[in-house]
């Protein structure tokens, strides 16, 4: 076994696995930021708090309907998603036409009453919410234990990212909200219901960071400031990533989730800022982002 | 005795006005198109030709007046709804979707009616997409790009075809090819209307031509009725 | 497109200086009467947050740039200062100059990074970097991280001005601020100001007419983050701390209330906005996080029927264009 300077080799694989998991949910945060990006042309301040909420709605599945973890991946992101896209129909649509920034300042406004909400009726500690028995305990590696937890976590965000990816560019569907994103105007010619689309668009997207709260919540508490804990990071991560790229969003997660899981080994009191650092750095060569279309 | 019930015309327009933003564009157009005819909107660059197609389908900021389309008025409708009736336009830009495979583009708009063009016919009528299908939508030249335009509205059941300055660019053997390709679809009893700068072409396709100008139809002739008298006032007219 | 064009002297003042003599000779009275109708202390502080919102608006009201992270000039230039008037001992109006370079060089390092970028894109990487100078004062020693600064002394400004007299101090602190307001309108209403205007309207022509866009856009931020900087640095004197709450997100989403609410793009707008917002603190802090709650209402009302703010609505209404 490897003893660098009280590094151990479990001390790393520790950190990289902890690291894959906020990966994950960077991944799957920015993956629904960019696909709001592209369709609504707007930046959804209001993500971290919906994934607040998706915590949030299975900590309650649980505890006032007795719905176990299985039924609130599912359920949650669906309450939510349409919460979002119920969000998008009276209020969103409104401001369709203006500047874009005016979209940022409603979805940051949502944020506020969203989280305020919940600080208010909650306070600001946590609610526990417990590993499902299916997947509680360990692995013994050899080099590392790895919960299983854990390890589900970042298979299944894989999975879904990698879905979300294949529907977008592969599949029919894919094929309309690409061409919605790109050219609404036309597309709405040819007898799509583009109006719709954004809609359900942003509810997807919404869905997407409500699922993250679900896995989120035997991790981490189930808390009303989480959202706003990582938001300033997935920002990051897409500009890093680069607005545009879904693909560009997905593999800019895991890996800066893993920068920083590596920086939290070597050194410790920059693995708060490292995300940021390195986007400083992208910024100076590649402002659009390392795989952006649009500058 | 029986009096056979005369079809309403496929398209008639009548007092539309447009607007893009604050800028009047469309003054009163006044014009219809019957079933099975191909009928061209001619005039100078900034006449309203190209406004006039889109306050058609739908696509334009304000307009007000009448647009009946097979005798159901479709002024205040949405342009999805306009393309579901059974309407589809071939823009000037021909908006081929680079984010799309060239397939991908063939089977976007989806299909309205029944009696669409099937994908053999349309290979046959556009041999040349057959074999670009995997390519991505950007990478087309301009003729294929104007082929693809064509070719996915024949699939989706449309019966009213409005084609925008489909040879703009083009080298000669392609707006052979296409004027073959109108004919065609005349034949098969679509309804077309068409916006040309190129006098000579339209001449070869269309029945009935109207002259715009400053927003408005200025005059209205038939083919059959061009004399010596009447070219001279289109060479006045079109600036030709 | 408007080209800048030199303005020809005119002889008699125009209907736009007149407007804003008035409009000045009003804020002057409000500003002088305030410390007789309110507790000077709270107007002391709604100043410095009137300055604050004062410089933000500079970027989006005049150059169409959303900050949202403008927090880290506030916080930055006000620990400076509080360090320099404590730890350093320097006279008061030394330590706040001290806070007021701090923040203009991470204006231009944050600037010359995130003005290359666009609208939306531009206003995630200052959350991005505000969080990021949030950290560096978490962990950063002369900042004792959660206590902050205490006990800020107030001294003598130039030597002279013995600030722990309230009259006096309220006479400095009122001097800055309004120093700060004329510093905006003077660029606002300049060749500097015109320039910005047009690279607002219409960027790739201000380019073709060979104008070095970035440069303003780079000088038009650094003098927000300066401005923004002299509101914080004095506000540390104020209060006589510096803590984490002036680097902290939520600072940066009050700034963007009060000049959204006050009106976006109006000279006089952040300064109503700030007293309003600040005064709803003040007024709601027995409620906890009803006040969050609160100000996201606001946010949302104001984007989708009031988008002209206070003083854009008395402006439309009265057909003035200079307030």
């Amino acid at each position: 076994m490897f003893l660098g300077h009280a590094i151990t080799i479990q001390q790393l694989f520790g950190q990289l696995l902890i690291g894959l998991i906020n990966g994950s949910f960077y991944a799957l945060l920015s993956l629904g930021l960019a696909v709001i990006f592209g369709m609504l042309n707007i930046v959804n301040f209001a993500h971290g708090a919906l994934y607040m909420m998706g915590a949030f709605c299975a900590y309650f599945l649980l505890h006032e309907f007795g719905l176990n973890y299985w039924w609130a991946l599912i359920v949650a992101p669906l309450m939510v998603g349409a919460f979002g896209a119920l969000l998008e129909r009276t209020l969103l649509a409104r401001l369709r036409g203006l500047d874009p920034l005016y979209g940022l300042l409603l979805t940051f406004g949502l944020a506020l009453v969203v989280q305020g909400l919940f600080q208010n009726f909650f306070g600001a500690s946590g609610l526990p919410y417990a590993i499902p028995p299916q997947l509680s305990g360990a692995r013994n590696l050899g080099f590392m234990f790895l919960p299983n937890y854990r390890a589900w976590v970042i298979g299944f965000s894989a999975s879904i990212c990698f879905a979300t990816w294949f529907a977008i560019e592969k599949t029919r569907l894919g094929a309309y909200l690409r061409a919605a994103t790109e050219n609404p105007t036309i597309a709405r010619a040819f007898g799509l219901n583009v109006p719709r689309m954004i809609t359900l668009t942003y509810g997807f997207g919404v869905a997407l960071a409500a699922l993250a709260g679900v896995l989120a919540a035997p991790i981490n508490q189930v808390r009303p400031g989480m959202g706003a804990d990582i938001i300033a990071v997935v920002f990051a991560v897409v500009v890093i990533g680069g607005m545009g790229s879904i693909l560009g969003s997905i593999i800019t997660g895991f890996a800066l989730g893993v920068v920083e899981g590596l920086t939290k080994v070597f050194y410790p009191e920059a693995s708060n800022t490292v995300v940021f650092v390195i986007m400083a750095v992208v910024l100076l060569i590649r402002p659009a982002g390392l795989f952006g279309k649009v500058a | 005795m029986a009096t056979a019930e005369k079809a309403p015309p496929t398209l008639a327009v009548a007092g539309l006005n447009a607007w893009y933003g604050e800028s009047h564009i469309l003054h009163g157009v006044d014009f219809e198109v019957r079933p099975g005819e191909v009928v061209t909107l001619l005039g100078r660059n900034g006449a309203g030709k190209t406004t006039t197609l889109k306050a058609i389908m739908g696509i334009v900021g304000k307009r007000t007046g009448s647009v009946a389309f097979a005798g159901r008025e479709t002024i205040g409708l949405s342009s999805d709804r306009v393309a579901r009736l059974g309407v589809a336009i071939c823009p000037e830009e021909r908006a081929i979707f680079a984010s799309l495979s060239v397939r991908e583009n063939l089977m976007l708009p989806p299909r309205v009616a029944a009696g669409g063009l099937a994908l053999e016919r349309i290979f046959t009528l556009f041999p040349n997409l057959a074999e670009r299908l995997a390519s991505g939508g950007g990478k087309l030249s301009g003729g294929e790009q104007q082929m693809l335009a064509i070719a996915r509205i024949l699939r989706t059941g449309a019966r009213f075809l409005m084609l925008d300055e489909p040879t703009e660019g083009l080298a000669p053997v392609i707006v052979r090819q296409i004027g073959a390709t109108i004919a065609e679809l005349k034949r098969e009893g679509f309804t077309i209307l068409l916006v040309e700068q190129n006098f000579n072409f339209a001449r070869t396709v269309s029945d009935r031509y109207y002259v715009m100008e400053h927003g408005h139809i200025a005059i209205g002739f038939a083919n059959a009725d061009l004399d010596a008298n009447d070219m001279e006032q289109l060479h006045v007219r079109l600036g030709v | 497109m408007s080209v800048p064009s030199t303005v020809a002297p005119v002889a008699a003042p125009s209907r736009e200086t007149r407007q804003f003599a008035v409009a000045f000779v009003v804020l002057l009275a409000a500003v002088a009467a305030a410390p007789f109708v309110a507790y000077p202390f709270f107007v002391m502080e709604a100043l410095c947050f009137a300055l604050f919102a004062c410089a933000f608006n500079l970027l989006i009201g005049y150059v169409g740039l959303l900050s949202f992270g403008h927090a880290m000039f506030l916080g930055s230039a006000s620990y400076v200062c509080a360090h320099a008037a404590k730890v350093w001992g320097l006279d008061p109006a030394l330590a706040i100059l001290a806070g007021v370079a701090c923040s203009t060089v991470l204006g231009v390092v944050v600037g010359a990074l995130s003005i290359r970028s666009q609208g939306i894109y531009f206003a995630m990487i200052t959350v991005a970097f505000a969080q990021m100078v949030y950290f560096l004062c978490v962990e950063a020693p002369f900042t004792h991280g959660e206590d902050g600064i205490q006990g800020v002394p107030q001294g003598r400004a130039f030597g002279l001005l013995d600030l722990s007299q309230p009259a006096l101090l309220y006479v400095f602190v009122a001097a800055i601020f309004l120093f700060g307001f004329l510093t905006v309108y003077r660029a606002v209403n300049s060749p500097f100001g015109e320039i910005l205007k047009a690279i607002r309207e219409n960027e790739p022509r201000a380019i073709s007419l060979g104008y070095r866009v970035q440069r303003y856009k780079l000088a038009a931020f650094a003098l927000s983050a300066a401005l923004a900087g002299l509101a914080g640095a004095t506000k540390a004197i104020v209060v006589q701390n510096a803590s984490l709450t002036d680097v902290a997100f939520p600072m940066s989403g009050e700034v963007v209330l009060m000049t959204l609410l006050g009106g976006m793009g109006t000279l006089y707008g952040p300064v109503v906005g700030a007293i309003v917002v600040v005064s709803m603190q003040n007024y709601l802090a027995q409620y906890g996080q009803w006040v969050t709650v609160i100000q996201g209402a606001v946010f949302v009302a104001c984007v989708l029927a009031f988008r002209r703010g206070i003083v854009g609505e008395i402006a439309n209404a009265l057909k003035w264009t200079s307030l």
